[in-house]
Order: C-alpha cells, then sequence, then structure tokens
C-alpha cells in the first residue's frame, strides 16, 4: 500500500523516469519472450527461409539459365501474373526405380544402423551410469573425444583400417589368412556410420539412466524379478524416452548420410545423399535436387509427427 | 485367524520357543566403514520390531541385508530355520516397503499391486481376486486404474503396503514407512500398521529414526548405535529401565546426575551427587561396589514441583528456581535452575484450570523437586 506522500511524490516523476521505469517493467514481464525471439529468428532465417526455397526450386523446371530453373512468378503479355507449379520433379522421382531403391535402401541402412548403434550403446551408457564418479567422468570424455578431431579425417582413418591393402588386411595376410574385402562394400558403410554416430545414442541415454530411480530395479528384485525380467519391465520402460531420443538423433541424420556412403561405399552403396550430389552437382538439375531433398524430408518427418501423434493421444488417455 | 503376540505371552522370555529370524555375529564392512559390527538378534514370529537409531547407525544396512540387497561382509542370517545369507532378494520369501515406496512410475496402482504375483505364475483369475482383495483392504478399490503420480502421499504408501503384502511374505521389512506423511497422517496411519500386523499376522521388522514411532508401533525394540545393538527390550524396558546413559537420553529425555555409591543395601542404593548436592535413595538393590562412579537418571515426568518443602529434605528432594515454563496446555515443561548452572527438567500435567488466569508456579519462583525411590533408575556406563 502507498502511503499519501508516496503518491505525490510519483506524480511528479519526470518523463524520462517514467520511460526507464516502463522500460524495466517491460524487461521484467518479457524478458522470457525476448530470450526466445533469438533462436526463433535464427530458426526462421536459417532454416524456415532456405526451406521454401528449396520447395520452391523443386516446383520448378529445368531450363539453360543462371540459376538453372524457372521462376515461381512469371509475367504474362498483358500483364497477368502467373504462378507456375510443376509437379513433374516428384512424379518422376515416383517413376524411376532408382530414387525409390535408394530411399528404401537408406531407410534400411540407417534402420539397421540405428539398431547396431542401440545394442552397442545401451548397455554402454548404463555402465557408464552404474560406475562411481570419477570413473563415470572420464568414461563420458572418452565417448565425446572423437568429436575433437574432424569427422572427415576419422573417415579416412577407416579407409586406412579397412582397404585391401589396409591395416586389417595386412595383419590377417601377415598371420597367414586370405584378405577381406571390406573396403566400398555394405559393411564399411555400416562399420563407418555406427562409428560415428554411437556417442548420440550413448549420450541422450546416459542422460535419461541418470534421472533412473535405481530402488525400482531393488523393488522389482524384491517382488521377485530375476535381473532379465526386471530389465524388460522396468528398466526398458523406463528408458524408452532415452531409446527414442537417441533412435532419433542416429537415425536422421544417418538417413541423409553423404561422406560415409561416399568414401566407404564407394558405388556399390545406394543412399539418398550421394544421389542428391550428383543431382545437384554432375547432372546440374536443381529442380530434381529439391526434389529429392524434399521427398527425403517428407520420408523423415511423415513417421516423427505419426509418432508424435501416438504419444499425445496416450497422454490425453491418462 | 490372529496370530499376534498376546501381550502376557512373549516369545522372548520363553527358553524352548524357537526364534523365527536369526542374525547371527553379522558384520558389514563397506571399504574402512564398518556399518554392522558383529551383530546378533533374534526375531520371533508375528513380532513388530523396531531398529532404532540416528542417521549412520547401521540399521538401514542390517534391513537391507535381510532383504537381500546386502550380503553380510561375515556371519550368517536365518529365516524361519533356512540359511538366506547368500540368497538373491528375488528368492527370499521376504518382501519390502521402499521408504520412498519405489511405485513403479510406468504402471497403474493394480499393475504395481500385482507385479509380485505375476513374477511367481500365479494364474491370471487368481492374481486378478487377490489385487481386488488386498486393494479392498488398504481402501483403494476406486484407484486402481490411476498411475502413482495421480495420487496423494497417504494412498502412494498404501499401495506400496499392498504391494509388498500382496506375497503374503514371511517377513515384512519396512524402511521408514511413516517418514514421507505428514505429522497428522503419520499418527493415524502408525496404528492403521498395527492394526493391519495384527491382523495378518505377519512378521514385521521397522526401521525408524523416531522415537515415538518405535514406541508406539513394536512389540520390542532395538536401539543401535555405531553398528551395534545398545538395547533390545519392549518400549516399557527400553524406557523405564535404559542400559546406558546413551539408551536414555534418546529415548525420551532424562535428567542425568553423576554420583558416587555411598551405600549399597540389599534391597536399597544411595548415591551422593556432588553437582547439584544431592542424596538419591533408591529403593531396589544393584550389584555394585560401594564408591565406584555411577549416573542417576530422572524423567521429568517422575519429578514432583512444588512450592511447599517435601517433608524430608535431605534425600530425593533439590531446591530451585524456575527458569523457563514451556505451556503445552495439557502439560508444562519447567526447566528449573539448580545453583548457576545445573538445568533440571520437569514435566507435569496441568490437572486444575488456574485462579484468575495465574498459573501455579510462576517464573524465578522458589520451587522444590522431590521424586519417590523408584523412579530413579542407576547407570555404570
Amino acid at each position: 500500500m502507498s502511503t499519501p506522500a508516496e503518491t505525490v511524490v510519483a506524480e511528479q516523476t519526470t518523463t524520462q523516469d517514467r520511460l526507464v521505469h516502463r522500460l524495466t517493467h517491460f524487461l521484467q514481464y518479457h524478458w522470457r519472450t525476448l530470450v526466445l525471439l533469438v533462436p526463433f529468428l535464427w530458426l526462421l532465417l536459417f532454416f524456415l527461409a532456405p526451406f521454401f526455397f528449396v520447395l520452391k526450386i523443386s516446383l520448378a523446371e529445368y531450363t539453360l539459365k543462371s540459376p538453372p530453373y524457372t521462376d515461381l512468378i512469371q509475367w504474362a503479355d498483358e500483364g497477368v501474373m502467373q504462378i507456375r507449379i510443376v509437379v513433374d520433379n516428384f512424379a518422376y522421382l515416383w517413376d524411376d526405380d532408382l530414387y525409390v531403391n535408394t530411399y528404401l535402401s537408406s531407410v534400411k541402412i540407417s534402420t539397421i544402423s540405428t539398431i547396431l548403434c542401440l545394442l552397442i550403446g545401451y548397455p554402454m551408457a548404463y555402465a557408464i551410469v552404474r560406475s562411481n564418479h570419477t570413473t563415470k567422468h572420464i568414461l563420458l570424455m572418452l565417448v565425446i573425444l572423437p568429436f575433437w578431431t574432424s569427422f572427415l579425417l576419422r573417415v579416412y582413418a577407416w579407409m586406412g583400417l579397412l582397404n585391401d591393402q589396409g591395416l586389417i588386411n595386412d595383419i590377417l595376410t601377415g598371420m597367414g589368412f586370405e584378405p577381406l574385402r571390406m573396403m566400398y562394400t555394405h559393411f564399411a558403410v555400416y562399420v563407418g556410420i555406427v562409428y560415428t554416430y554411437v556417442p548420440f545414442m550413448i549420450l541422450p541415454l546416459y542422460a535419461n539412466m541418470e534421472k533412473l530411480d535405481w530402488t525400482l530395479l531393488e523393488a522389482a528384485a524384491d517382488l521377485g524379478a530375476k535381473p532379465m525380467t526386471t530389465f524388460f519391465t522396468v528398466t526398458l520402460p523406463m528408458t524408452l524416452p532415452g531409446i527414442i531420443a537417441g533412435s532419433l538423433l542416429v537415425f536422421i541424420p544417418a538417413t541423409g548420410e553423404y561422406v560415409i556412403p561416399d568414401l566407404l561405399g564407394g558405388g556399390n552403396v545406394l543412399m539418398i545423399g550421394r544421389v542428391l550430389y550428383n543431382e545437384f552437382h554432375q547432372n546440374i538439375d536443381w529442380p530434381v535436387a529439391s526434389a529429392v531433398a524434399i521427398a527425403l524430408l517428407l520420408v523423415l518427418v511423415i513417421p516423427m509427427m505419426l509418432y508424435q501423434h501416438i504419444q499425445a493421444k496416450e497422454v490425453e488417455s491418462q | 485367524m490372529s496370530q499376534q503376540i498376546d501381550y502376557n505371552d512373549r516369545p522372548w522370555l520363553d527358553p524352548d520357543a524357537e526364534p523365527f529370524i536369526k542374525v547371527q555375529s553379522v558384520s558389514k564392512h563397506f571399504g574402512d566403514f564398518t556399518a554392522v559390527d558383529s551383530v546378533d538378534l533374534e526375531i520371533y514370529k508375528g513380532e513388530l520390531f523396531c531398529l532404532l537409531g540416528g542417521s549412520g547407525c547401521g540399521k538401514t544396512t542390517l534391513l537391507r541385508m535381510l532383504a537381500g540387497f546386502e550380503t553380510p561382509s561375515s556371519g550368517s542370517i536365518l529365516i524361519d530355520g533356512i540359511n538366506m545369507t547368500d540368497v538373491p532378494p528375488y528368492e527370499r520369501p521376504v518382501n519390502m516397503m521402499f521408504q520412498s515406496y519405489a511405485l513403479f512410475p510406468h504402471m497403474t496402482v493394480e499393475n504395481n499391486v500385482a507385479y509380485g504375483l505375476k513374477r511367481d505364475g500365479v494364474a491370471k483369475m487368481e492374481i486378478a481376486q487377490r489385487v481386488e482383495e488386498m486393494l479392498a483392504m488398504v481402501e483403494l478399490t476406486q484407484f486402481r486404474k490411476r498411475k502413482p503420480h495421480q495420487l496423494s502421499g497417504g494412498q502412494r504408501q498404501r499401495v506400496a503396503l499392498a504391494r509388498a503384502l500382496i506375497k503374503q511374505p514371511k517377513m515384512l521389512l519396512l524402511d521408514e514407512p511413516l517418514a514421507a506423511l505428514d505429522k497428522r497422517l503419520r499418527e493415524q496411519t502408525q496404528y492403521e500398521l498395527m492394526n493391519l500386523q495384527e491382523k495378518l499376522g505377519v512378521t514385521f521388522v521397522v526401521v525408524t529414526h523416531d522415537q515415538e514411532e518405535a514406541m508406539t508401533l513394536s512389540t520390542r525394540i532395538a536401539v543401535m548405535d555405531v553398528g551395534r545393538f545398545q538395547q533390545i527390550g519392549t518400549p516399557t524396558e527400553i524406557y523405564e529401565f535404559p542400559n546406558s546413559r546413551l539408551v536414555a537420553n534418546f529415548i525420551g529425555n532424562a535428567n542425568m546426575f553423576e554420583g558416587r555409591v555411598s551405600e549399597n543395601g540389599t534391597d536399597h542404593v544411595v548415591v551422593e551427587s556432588k553437582d547439584p548436592a544431592c542424596n538419591f535413595y533408591i529403593d531396589h538393590g544393584m550389584s555394585i561396589q560401594e564408591g565406584s562412579k555411577v549416573w542417576v537418571a530422572v524423567r521429568p515426568e517422575k519429578i514432583k514441583i512444588s512450592k511447599q518443602p517435601p517433608g524430608e529434605t535431605s534425600t530425593n528432594s533439590i531446591k530451585g528456581m524456575v527458569g523457563d515454563i514451556g505451556y503445552l496446555g495439557g502439560t508444562s515443561t519447567y526447566r528449573v535452575l539448580i545453583g548457576d548452572q545445573r538445568i533440571v527438567e520437569i514435566t507435569s500435567p496441568n490437572l486444575n484450570r488456574p485462579k484468575d488466569g495465574n498459573p501455579p508456579i510462576d517464573w524465578d519462583e522458589e520451587v522444590y523437586l522431590s521424586w519417590e525411590p523408584s523412579s530413579p533408575v542407576v547407570l555404570t556406563k
């Protein structure tokens, strides 16, 4: 409550004071909005705007000019504005077996890689969480350590290992075995993808397991559950959010992966990233390349939206 | 059929009674730290046994060894005559109610309660029936489809209890069962827990740091400190006949006086205290050397406070001045100064309403404290 004396003082404040007061008031109540505005603007500028450019190009036609596609908005003779949308590129992708097969192959490779990452990453995350304080930090550091060297360099290192005359084959022949053909096979691509993406599986799983209440496992054991049963009835359902987060972090970038299939798979492994690169740089067909990119986005986004929809329904039903 | 222990039938006094749970010289070390130090314990069927002690006294470690979550470093644990020392928790006929309740957050109340039976491969029909009965017993039938986070603290506690009892364990272990509840609910739940235990006849072993809780609930209490039992006995024994200063101070309050035995008769002992100067005439004999150093403990409610001097003032009586009064309604606590330093605490019931609002005994008044020869307890350690 303000006393009469205070009211008098308040009435005497200058316009400048009032302005400062308003500004602090604004900051006090709207700082959250301001803080959120920065990432929103960032996404708008560097994600949403380029996305619409690509979408626009995917709906254009190839022509011999620079840039090599027709304009979305065209002016007819009498100054009439025409919007020209061509869906031929998408129809072309659908009709050509190459593209369909490449999408299927990409999804297959990234699905298998995600499962492999999960099988390797889950026990690792579990072991890291259960280890003591000092060991835990060292192990986490080791998981993150590969990021300190260039990704490309690490893929080249794998080439050195997997090559026909690589280190592994040197050792094998040295021991009197037949050399193995590993380079430019699906095997090499799986090795590369799993090696690169396993930390993206471990870290969200670690974050999830770190919050897990371990007395729940004791409670399960106390009620007669053997270790395996405890795992499937308590640990697995409790860590499901971590599994989903980690799988998405592996699956999404792995599907669009270009460098690994190109360097380790050569021409033998079909993945959409390579097709996209070829369309853009070798055929210089920007509209088809853009259509490939948009279709890839749909392939990735639709399952995610379905998942979100199901989850929202589950939350609603509770 | 009720299997509760009759008040007059105390199995621990019967030399022929076979204990249900035997803990034989069990120790547990964590590195250099000794949590439980060569402990022996016998618990009888149908008992509600409390392990009481402050934090870090080893009570929880002992409970976890009974449940099978920790393996003893040495010694053995027998339950119903079977050596359980190295048996994993999922094969023990024992269930536990956790302090945090440890309810499975992804399961409904119903599925939480049914969990133990499902693990035993009980038939679906029987599971449904027993869950139904158990939920009815803890009055949670209408909440069966809820998840734990949709329940109140008291309801969660009852789910935890139902889940632990549904397998009809030989022994139920309760780790601070009431600690997470607020005071009023705790008092009510205390009695519910006792009634349930009497009804089912299951042996309960409760870990608690709350002495009032232990006193209300138990048939017997084991007071623990630094990994050892200080005293094991009924609540009355522990309160009225503590065997050490530690127990006397841990359970309730006690006024402690240091002195020497000046007279040791067959039916009485006299202890002479210097600070405050006072003679304690105690009407029960003790096998104790004359002249040895002892402590005399007198409970605050066993001291009479009066403005008139008692008949004989040389023994079992001291003069002092009221320093503080804590008025609690039903009772008042007086802190009486003896000399300059020494404070003696007295709890006295407020039997009469004071006339004209003046208290019968006021601050800074001179008072006489006196007690019966049966009241003091002589302690040698």
